[in-house]
């Protein structure tokens, strides 16, 4: 199986309504940016989620990355808006 | 090094002596508070990466100053204008470094740790956007 499992925050997750999900990657899915493009094709809520204009942020196995970043099964990805802490 | 991410308020005074009792060669201690401002909100982070990225911040602030040691605390939850949100306290053997790595966590906490704020206004519940002086607060260092 290759499953990565997803989680989204803040408006993200507002957006899709859901936390996480464990999906199968797709033939072709090996990088961030095509995951998102992926989650967009979706249709509905994931595809103003995850539309272009979208400004996204990601991390993978937990630490912040930019969208040509390699994903492969076994890891944890996260997507969510620019981070609003401090 | 000590590194929190919880709901419960925190108490400066408590937090600065234990920090300023971790060796006889600590000189200066410079302390930020963050606080609500004006508005009720709810903190989201991510359990897991937060305290993460928070160490590597403080990793990256050891390697660029003298840091002997340091506090990081950051609240998550309700909070109330007034309620203390974050707390960055850095121990060194002296004031500059103590100074600037301490503005230096804050600023990169800003735009690296993922912590979301959700304000409770009259209209309703709006997302906090990112700011883009904080990017370029943070940009400054490199």
């Amino acid at each position: 199986m290759k499953n990565v499992r997803i989680l989204y925050f803040a408006s993200v997750r507002e957006n899709i309504g859901k936390d996480a999900e464990e999906i199968e990657l797709p033939a072709g899915v090996a990088t961030v940016a095509a995951l998102r493009s992926h989650l967009r094709s979706r249709g509905g809520a994931y595809e103003s989620a995850f539309a272009e204009k979208a400004l996204l942020r990601a991390a993978v196995n937990q630490d912040m990355v930019q969208p040509a970043a390699a994903i492969k099964a076994g890891d944890e990805v996260a997507f969510f808006p620019p981070v609003t802490g401090g | 090094m000590k590194v929190a991410v919880q709901r419960e308020d925190f108490d400066l005074g408590a937090e600065v002596q234990d920090l300023s009792k971790q060796s006889q060669s600590i000189g200066a201690v410079a302390s930020f508070v963050g606080l609500v401002r004006e508005v009720p909100m709810t903190l989201e982070h991510y359990p897991g990466m937060t305290e993460r990225a928070i160490a590597k911040i403080v990793a990256e602030a050891k390697g660029r100053w003298q840091v002997m040691d340091c506090t990081v605390i950051h609240r998550y939850g309700a909070l109330k204008p007034n309620d203390r949100i974050v707390l960055v306290a850095v121990a060194s053997a002296h004031r500059g470094d103590a100074f600037a790595a301490c503005e230096f966590i804050m600023d990169y906490l800003k735009t690296r740790a993922p912590f979301w704020k959700k304000e409770q206004v009259a209209a309703g519940a709006r997302w906090v956007e990112a700011k883009a002086a904080d990017d370029q607060a943070a940009e400054r260092w490199q």
